[in-house]
């Protein structure tokens, strides 16, 4: 399994990126010695979005989906986090069984609408305005939500005012169970997109992950071969679904509420600036670029939200524009070849076609 | 006429209306250039804003209407040669651009404007069938929308212009190579395309809130319009129109708007799953064989 780590579908597999790699890790595990826990706090926030970018990444930039829907699934996965967490309760680690059945749930949605969709052969554009919609109609049926009628059991809906009152993710631990806040969250945070990271490395240098890229070059032809590419791409709707949904739960639990503008627009729209700007066709570049990006729009929006929205409009407009590739994939891909070119190698113009 | 039949009907008329309205512009672009165009939800609110601007500015309601739907018309084409031009090769690329318009123009009007705006109320009053009372206005936008599909009927199939864009549409390469200048077709469509969506706001500004994220509230409708219809405008936006606005009335009729909403969004992805190229790769196919 582990020699999937590295493969020509990821980038960054010399030991020079192997020991940066250890280095932040290790920089991450140190970094609340130093921190204010409510610092961390924050941190662990612009942490837990990047698993929805990871699975946009291998839905969009290996496989070709262009899905707007993420959110979708960040929805189903943060409101039934919120209303099966209220049910259940926190003892007993009763919450991480939440957070699985809120992944669960997402999935689910993903194996119903990708069959319908998918197997309806809708692609491309449509594709991408089909996700869109039902992203939008899922942040229209929980905006009217409001009435005491919308509740399951004691767990209220609320309408536009969104979902509050769940408990945090509860770790049950010998001697009184751990509250995942804070600096523990950040742990729990960090730990989890460590095993994300490379799990999704290894599938993407996996047969399957080669499928999935060929799929994205040419589905015609490796229908040919003999692929059902349907069932590939389902796959992949429902792994992409499952990390929004990761994200959505983790986001619930960080606050304790949820609204339906997690759901609509304009949140809709900030994976794929996230995943296009990161460059979309390198699993490590979205990680860092989506962390960057968040990092940025998050030091924007205490001045002004509206402005650090047309920002990222703005970012998504050059990108498409100026470097199809994403602007962090043509950074890493220069510094790579900085580093590999050897006396007799040409230089770097061939690789910086590719973003033309 | 029963008031309870005459009700449904009414109903039925209202919906049809707002998907065909909504969705005739988006699926002139679609149909020809193969571009989404994710900002039509912006230049709906655009021609629904500068109407009201007008009326309050001293204007008689029709002909700011008809100013507004040119100005979405002009913002449009300048769309087309700043953004849309340079990326007909790649569709999913120019779906991402005009998104990243769309979000900007959004946001860029909620710190220009503000969130609100002072509206100007729904005209022409209201007439009485039985016991129920309805809003005259809402027929005259059912009128609209069969008048729009009259015009595109009439500008697709006997005009000049109609002759050329149906030629670039079947084969752009062969049109150019006959001399057409596909790229003014390109930007007059869009053009065309974008005035139908701010027709769309005009028509529909004296009857809701203007904010700047009002685009919202049509796109859903006109997307899944034009998903269920396809290329075709004619053979596809108005039977798919048509066939929605079915499923939504009976929805609405058995449980409400929600129920509309949500039960059309799932119609469509049966549909979709039933027709992969929608009505006018169905009608089309139908129209062939026979």
């Amino acid at each position: 399994m582990l020699r999937y780590l590295n493969g020509p579908q990821t980038l960054g597999t010399g030991p020079a990126f192997w020991a940066s790699f250890v280095a932040l890790c290790v920089a991450a595990v140190c970094y609340p010695l130093f921190a204010d826990p409510y610092d961390v706090g924050n941190f662990a926030y612009f942490l837990l979005w990047i698993f929805m970018a990871m699975g946009l990444c291998v839905m969009w930039g290996y496989t070709g989906m262009m899905s707007f829907g993420q959110t979708f699934f960040f929805g189903i996965g943060g409101y039934s986090y919120g209303v099966l967490s209220i049910l259940m309760g926190a003892d007993y680690g009763l919450t991480i069984v939440a957070l699985l059945l809120a992944i669960g749930f997402a999935c689910a949605a993903a194996v119903i609408f990708g069959y319908f969709m998918i197997y309806g052969r809708v692609a491309g554009v449509f594709f991408g305005i089909m996700t869109l919609s039902m992203t939008l109609a899922l942040a229209y049926f929980l905006g009217q939500t409001a009435g005491p009628e919308w509740a399951i059991g004691k767990a209220r809906l609320n309408g536009f005012n969104g979902m509050q009152g769940m408990p945090p993710l509860t770790l049950p631990w010998f001697g009184g169970s751990i509250e995942l806040l804070d600096t523990a969250l950040y742990y729990f945070v960090i730990s989890l997109l460590l095993v994300v990271y490379l799990a999704v490395r290894m599938f993407l240098n996996s047969p399957i992950g080669y499928v999935l890229v060929a799929i994205r070059e040419d589905p015609d032809r490796v229908e040919l071969l003999g692929y059902d590419i349907r069932l590939y791409q389902l796959i992949v709707f429902i792994v992409g679904g499952a990390l929004a949904a990761l994200s959505g739960v983790l986001y619930t639990a960080w606050g304790q509420f949820i609204t339906p503008s997690s759901v609509g627009l304009p949140a809709a729209a900030m994976p794929i600036v996230w995943v296009a700007f990161s460059g979309r066709k390198d699993i490590t570049a979205t990680t860092l670029g989506t962390f960057v990006l968040l990092l940025a729009f998050q030091t924007i929006t205490i001045y002004s939200q509206q402005w650090a929205l047309i920002l990222m409009g703005a970012l998504l407009l050059a990108t498409v524009l100026f470097a199809p590739d994403g602007f962090l994939l043509g950074i890493f891909r220069a510094v790579q070849n900085l580093f590999s070119r050897r006396p007799g190698d040409a230089p770097t113009a061939g690789m910086r076609s590719n973003e033309g | 006429m029963d008031a309870e039949f005459f009700s449904v009907l009414y109903q039925f008329a209202d919906v049809f209306a707002f998907l065909i309205l909504s969705a005739a512009g988006l699926a002139i672009i679609f149909g020809m250039m193969g571009v989404i165009n994710m900002a039509h939800g912006e230049l709906i609110m655009c021609g629904a804003y500068v109407t009201t601007a007008l009326v309050h500015s001293g204007m008689p309601l029709l002909p700011a209407q008809a100013c507004g739907a040119l100005t979405a018309g002009v913002v449009g084409m300048i769309l087309e040669f700043t953004v849309v031009r340079s990326l007909y090769a790649r569709p999913l690329d120019s779906l991402l651009a005009t998104w990243a318009v769309s979000l900007i123009v959004t946001q860029g009007m909620l710190v220009m404007v503000g969130s609100s705006f002072a509206g100007v109320g729904t005209p022409e009053g209201s007439f009485q069938v039985g016991v129920y009372t309805f809003s005259t206005y809402r027929i005259i936008l059912f009128l609209a929308s069969i008048g729009v599909l009259a015009f595109i009927y009439l500008l697709f199939m006997k005009t000049r212009f109609g002759i050329h864009a149906r030629a670039t549409m079947q084969n752009a390469g062969m049109a150019r190579a006959l001399g057409m200048r596909t790229n003014v077709v390109y930007a007059l469509t869009f053009g065309l395309g974008s005035a139908l969506a701010g027709l769309c706001g005009a028509l529909y500004a004296p009857t809701m809130t203007l904010i700047p994220t009002m685009g919202a509230t049509f796109i859903v409708e006109s997307f899944v319009t034009v998903v269920v219809g396809g290329t075709n405008v004619l053979l596809g936006t108005a039977p798919a129109g048509f066939a929605l606005a079915v499923v939504r009335t009976a929805l609405i009729g058995w449980n409400g708007q929600i129920a509309g909403q949500i039960g059309m969004l799932l119609a469509v992805m049966v549909m979709i799953r039933v027709l992969p190229n929608g009505f006018s790769g169905w009608l089309g196919r139908w129209a062939r064989n026979v």
